[in-house]
């Protein structure tokens, strides 16, 4: 009866063994790149009017969805604040990016004003990681690697030949969001003769700035998965 | 012959006649006095008479997305609220002028009113801070130096001796509602406004807005117009250069 026992006790250990060693490993923290794009207004919220009588919520979305697109292709798990025409308000944004703890996280807008693209990272002063963060001041903790983040997106930007504007504002949603946060804002693009060369609703154009953009985040996520 | 009743029916239509011609004299005459009374009490001429004096204005630029200072020679009031809303006047009459660098419409008439209050202790307010901006090497501006510019000929004066000033911009809806859309171009109005009134009254070091009396979440969809924005303190420059 005894030896009977025993054999059963090793059987299943030796299963319970095989089957965790079955099962996949889950990754380490720092190894999980999660990119959240954030497309910006929506539903009621049309955004601006753009040229050609686009909205800018539909806009973001397409580019969102390209750029979602490129990243999928390149094997990056993206999290985005929405796939349609609704409504999402700043709160909700921020709390979808919060709760995906990406590593990454680009709002993204249109503007018929300026040329070129516009980077903006949070105006809030830098400050050391809190247990529990004030919402409204919660990208403190993190605007040292939102600026990282907006140097890499200034690079391949640059590389891709657009004209890039950084600056820092006090924006709802990018101020309460616990990642690397960057709000991409698209206008035309203009020569050094303030000329237009590319609408918004250049297709080539949108291509070429979410392929610029899909190539920063790339970059970024060799730099983020370094020590 | 003419009948005697319709004689004297005739003179008393004559009568009322003239009776109804003299009260409308009469009353024409008190309606003119009226109005040169009102006339009178319109204050219409304390702009006017206010001397000239140097007020820079920090005048926003879309197409490289700077804030520069300009300055202009205003007459400007005494009462520190009524100047506050003067220059910001001169400021939006810049954006409401064709060919505006930062075009906006509305001109003078969208600011309603500043109020000035005592500076409150606050946790959540924002450096209302552009900091700097870099386009392909071409241009940086910084706008906490640019607010500091001192005028010349102004009186010298530590801000940090006096007693600090939260200003509330009371705009009209209109103008909010006109804004064109977009981060870039709410960001530059709304600095503007903040450097402007700073470079002029450096006691003011926190701004916040209100639209047609009202708090408004967006001011044409992006700045936050909840926010207190800070004038005087700036994240320094180097912090947006990755």
């Amino acid at each position: 009866m005894s030896v009977r026992c025993a054999i059963w006790s090793l059987f299943a250990a030796s299963y319970m063994a095989l089957a965790a060693l079955a099962q996949p490993v889950p990754p380490a923290p720092h190894a999980r790149f999660v990119v959240v794009l954030d497309a910006a207004h929506g539903g009621d919220d049309t955004g601006g009017r753009l040229a050609n009588g686009q909205l800018e919520k539909s806009f973001t979305l397409a580019i969102s969805v390209r750029l979602r697109s490129l990243l999928a292709a390149r094997g990056i798990q993206v999290v985005t604040t929405r796939d349609s025409d609704v409504a999402v308000d700043p709160v909700k944004r921020a709390e979808i990016a919060n709760h995906a703890q990406a590593l990454a996280c680009l709002s993204l807008h249109a503007t018929e004003s300026g040329s070129g693209i516009y980077l903006f990272t949070s105006s809030l002063p830098p400050a050391a990681p809190a247990r529990f963060p004030a919402w409204r001041t919660a990208q403190s903790a993190w605007v040292t690697r939102s600026l990282k983040l907006t140097g890499v997106l200034n690079s391949a930007l640059l590389n891709a030949g657009m004209s890039v504007t950084m600056a820092r504002f006090s924006l709802p949603a990018m101020d309460s969001m616990t990642c690397p946060a960057v709000t991409v804002e698209i206008a035309p693009e203009q020569n050094a003769g303030h000329e237009t060369t590319a609408e918004l609703s250049d297709k080539d154009y949108q291509a070429r700035v979410a392929a610029a953009l899909a190539a920063a985040l790339l970059e970024w996520r060799t730099e983020a998965r370094q020590p | 012959m003419i009948p005697r009743h319709q004689i004297i029916l005739f003179a008393l239509l004559l009568v009322a006649s003239l009776a109804m011609g003299a009260t409308l004299w009469h009353l024409r005459e008190r309606a003119h006095q009226r109005l040169l009374a009102g006339q009178d009490s319109a204050p219409t001429s304390a702009p006017a008479v206010a001397p000239a004096e140097p007020a820079a204005l920090l005048v926003a630029n879309d197409s490289d997305g700077s804030i520069l200072t300009q300055l202009h020679s205003l007459p400007l009031p005494a009462d520190p609220e009524a100047r506050a809303r003067a220059v910001l006047g001169k400021l939006l009459d810049l954006y409401a002028a064709p060919g505006a660098a930062h075009p906006v419409s509305g001109g003078a008439s969208s600011v309603t009113q500043v109020f000035l209050l005592p500076a409150p202790e606050i946790a959540g307010a924002v450096p209302a801070a552009v900091n700097s901006k870099n386009k392909n090497s071409r241009t940086v501006v910084i706008l906490s130096r640019e607010s500091r510019a001192r005028i010349p000929g102004a009186p010298l004066q530590d801000a940090r001796q006096a007693e600090p000033l939260l200003a509330v911009v009371n705009l009209t809806r209109s103008f909010a509602d006109n804004h064109p859309s977009g981060i870039e171009t709410e960001m530059l109005t709304v600095l503007s406004i903040c450097g402007t009134l700073h470079a002029n009254l450096p006691r003011i070091t926190q701004v916040r807005f209100l639209v047609a009396g009202q708090q408004r979440a967006t001011l044409a969809g992006h700045a936050d117009l909840t926010r207190t924005y800070l004038t005087g303190d700036a994240v320094p420059s180097d912090r947006a250069h990755p």
